[in-house]
């Protein structure tokens, strides 16, 4: 299955032209839902076995018995249902090279499947699929997610004007991201990232006869265009820099330093923009709430667990381009980190002040991608990855539950019109509880672990800590177990609200929800420190995804460390977010607190104005940037026409009036005219002379064309 | 193989061919003259492919003859169509264009 990855994006990708062909004719396109679901299904099933498969790979490498560290280029039938012959070359290359100066255990080489897509300048460009650690993750949470959310959608969207559209674009997207993580080329990478910003394009717009929803989704695509121009200026430097568009070999010329840092610097730079737009980081996030337009399934799988967490993928796959080139093994402060940091304490802000249950979640999500963007930048390359993967796990759930209870509450997502929902919807609301409690970052709830891991990494960085990053980490670990907290009163506890009689949803809802909800719980398994898994006899199973999935081969020649786990900031973490909850449960349960201070207070009602309009960046993009553009440019011209171009347009109109009394007196009387008849009277004369030439004779022509030709070849033969 | 012998055969082809065309008064036989022009042609096409051992020259000849009877169709029924008007083949008396 490894080497034969690429048939995993393959299955949803047929699936889609198949719903496209076939869906409304299965049973008027009620059933589009099968052809789905099966694909997905396939592609989920040849996940796990190509996850064993990798695993097996690991421990083979590790125990030492395949000291042969295979990387395979083979050119023939691979990749993309490219058909042709399969005359695979296996060459043996780069034995585990880490080996002997770092003196860990051999890891396992990613296998490389490549045909050559085109050839240009003497250079090959190959496309084919990557399969290491990373992308076998994500691929299995892709298509987890994915199949879930499938299942969930035939439920949530029954009956819907586009069904057949709706879950053809779900396949097209599972598709693409599945492509996406696999691979092998940055190039490749580009057209997988375009891919998914056209399918999120189409999934938020699906609703599209309300404005509102088209605007959220032009928003989206047009915010990530922003980001797509550092991507495309990004990647060329890498191939100008490298010579090559393949991962393997960037990732292993920075890891030998044979790219200059400068370059690497700029590439990291304009790569963080891309990173920012597709990952909803600070300043480029505020197209992500906004995409909460779509249908509910849709936030879950594309706005949540997977499509947006794409920018810190990329980040971890190029990880040596952005640890060589923002220094991150000497320094304590980066653009990446701050980034992070910044973005996960602004939208944790910004989470108390919204409404809307949905936009509740979308700031959260974005908080939490600046919390993996953040561990990235302090080196906590599996930190990053496992909050990506609980992450991912949690956030669908949450998601999902916000359907749900959107689904019994007459579909509103105004938490106002919410409350009460405990009793009527059990499973709701305990896999809600389950997830935020996850998310919230509660021992020993998948959450605490990676959210532990990213404030360690944070803690003891590299060569020096990070203390911006930690400090920011840990307001932002207190604020979201709070605002969580928030939402769950809201919308569970108190009286119903809203109209209507709410009910428990169907088992299609809350099956996905629970299974979520276990991995919710679960999660957290991918990757304990040594001293728990130890305490709990599984010591063969502490830090898999670290074991796995890292990249140490590369990053070992960095000066890459990994931070080791650490009990004091795991309470400090586990305390601040219960800090949180108990703070925000005495303010609404216990009616303590300053009640009504936004009302009463000038400056908290200031605040919680600036809170509730997104701290003015929508404002400040539409009106100030594009406004201050816009306007002057628009006054500018329109003083221009009036004052100039009607003025020239006047004079113009005054002076050829005149000029054409003028004109007509002497020029058209006397000249025009007496040329006119002249001409006339000439054209007469010289045709009664021409006549005579113009016998109508067919011979006559003849001999006139063959005399004149003689007579230019008798020139021609002269002259040359 | 003397070349010029080739070319000669064909320019006197040519010149007869011209003759033909202007002298003659009998449609047909105008018709017939610019067939032997099209010869002429070949001719000079054949000589010259074989000069540059050029094969690509002979099948352009067999293309001339191929266009050459099809013109001779088309040409011959204008004329059939023109003795059908006017009971008459000589050029002369077609002089609808004089100016």
């Amino acid at each position: 299955m490894l080497e034969n990855a690429f048939i995993i994006p393959l299955i949803p990708a047929i699936s889609f032209v198949l719903i496209l062909a076939l869906g409304k004719r299965l049973k008027g396109g009620a059933a589009a839902h099968w052809i789905g679901i099966a694909a997905v299904g396939a592609a989920f099933v040849l996940s796990i076995v190509a996850a064993v498969q990798w695993i097996d790979r690991s421990e083979d490498a590790a125990s030492g018995d395949s000291h042969a560290a295979v990387v395979e280029v083979e050119d023939g039938d691979h990749a993309e249902g490219a058909a042709g012959g399969g005359s695979g070359t296996t060459l043996l290359a780069t034995e585990a090279d880490g080996e002997g100066e770092a003196g860990h255990a051999p890891t396992a080489q990613p296998v490389i499947s490549q045909i050559t897509w085109l050839q240009s300048g003497g250079v090959e460009h190959k496309v084919g699929t990557y399969v290491d650690g990373l992308s076998v993750l994500l691929l299995v949470v892709v298509s987890t997610v994915s199949l879930l959310v499938h299942v969930y959608s035939t439920e949530y969207v029954k009956g819907d004007r586009r069904y057949v559209h709706y879950f053809a674009f779900l396949s097209l997207f599972t598709a693409s991201m599945l492509f996406f993580v696999l691979s092998s080329s940055i190039l490749q990478m580009i057209v997988g990232w375009e891919l998914v910003g056209v399918c999120s394009f189409a999934l938020i717009g699906h609703w599209w006869e309300e404005g509102e929803n088209s605007n959220a989704a032009l928003k989206a695509f047009l915010t990530n265009r922003v980001g797509d121009i550092g991507l495309l200026i990004g990647m060329i430097i890498l191939f100008f820099a490298a010579g090559t568009f393949d991962v393997f070999t960037i990732n292993d010329m920075i890891a030998h330093g044979e790219i200059r840092h400068l370059l690497l610097l700029i590439a990291a730079l304009a790569l963080t923009a891309a990173v920012m737009s597709k990952s909803g980081q600070f300043p480029l996030h505020t197209w992500l709430p906004d995409a909460m337009a779509g249908p509910t399934p849709v936030s879950a799988l594309i706005h949540a667990a997977t499509m947006v967490v794409a920018g810190v993928y990329l980040v971890a796959r190029l990880y040596p381009v952005f640890y060589d080139g923002y220094a991150i093994q000497s320094s304590s402060f980066n653009i990446l980190a701050i980034t992070g940091g910044f973005t996960a304490l602004m939208a944790a802000g910004l989470a108390f002040a919204q409404w809307d249950i949905k936009k509740v979640l979308a700031y959260s999500t974005v908080s939490q991608l600046g919390y993996m963007v953040m561990a990235l930048g302090v080196g906590a390359w599996t930190a990053a990855v496992f909050h990506l993967f609980t992450h991912a796990l949690f956030k669908a759930c949450l998601f999902l539950g916000a359907g749900s209870v959107s689904h019994a509450s007459h579909h509103t997502f105004d938490m106002r019109k919410m409350g009460g929902l405990k009793k009527d919807m059990p499973f709701t609301f305990w896999t809600f509880i389950i997830s935020s409690l996850a998310l919230a970052g509660i021992f020993p709830l998948a959450g605490f672990w990676s959210k532990d891991e990213i404030l360690v990494g944070a803690l003891e960085g590299q060569s020096t800590g990070y203390p911006v990053m930690l400090i920011l980490g840990c307001a932002v670990a207190a604020m979201t177990a709070a605002y969580m907290t928030r939402v769950i009163w809201y919308t569970f506890f108190g009286e119903y609200r809203g109209e209507g009689h709410p009910h428990e949803s169907s088992k299609v809802i809350t099956i996905p929800l629970m299974l979520l909800a276990g991995g919710a719980i679960l999660g957290g398994l991918a990757n304990l420190p040594t001293p728990v898994a130890e305490k709990i006899g599984i010591k063969g199973f502490a830090h898999r995804i670290e074991t796995y999935a890292e990249p140490i081969d590369f990053l070992e020649p960095l000066g890459f460390s990994v931070a080791a786990p650490s009990l004091g900031m795991a309470l400090v973490g586990l305390g601040l977010a219960l800090f949180g909850i108990l703070v925000t449960y005495l303010y609404f349960w216990r009616d303590m607190g300053p009640h009504g201070l936004t009302e009463r207070n000038r400056y908290a009602k200031a605040g919680y104005a600036f809170l509730e309009n997104k701290y003015y960046l929508d404002v400040l993009y539409t009106d100030i940037i594009v406004g201050s553009i816009k306007r002057p440019i628009a006054k500018a011209t329109y003083w221009f026409n009036q004052n100039v171009i009607d003025k020239i347009v006047n004079t113009a109109g005054e002076g050829a009036r005149d000029g054409g009394k003028w004109v007509y007196k002497y020029i058209d009387q006397g000249l025009v005219d007496g040329a006119v008849n002249g001409a006339g009277a000439t054209a007469n004369a010289s045709g009664e002379g021409l006549r005579l030439v113009q016998s109508g004779k067919v011979q006559h022509y003849g001999a006139l064309l063959f005399g004149s030709a003689a007579v230019l070849a008798i020139i021609f033969v002269i002259v040359i | 193989m003397l070349v010029t012998q080739f070319l000669l055969l064909g320019a006197l082809l040519f010149c007869c061919g011209i003759y033909g065309v202007l002298a003659r008064r009998n449609a047909v036989m105008i018709l017939m003259s610019i067939e032997l022009m099209l010869n002429a042609v070949n001719i000079n096409l054949i000589t010259f492919g074989h000069l540059h051992g050029d094969i690509g020259a002979q099948v352009f000849a067999l293309f001339v003859i191929a266009v050459a009877a099809a013109e001779v169709g088309v040409g011959l029924a204008i004329v059939l169509l023109i003795y059908r008007n006017r009971s008459s083949v000589n050029v002369e008396d077609l002089d609808l264009m004089r100016g």
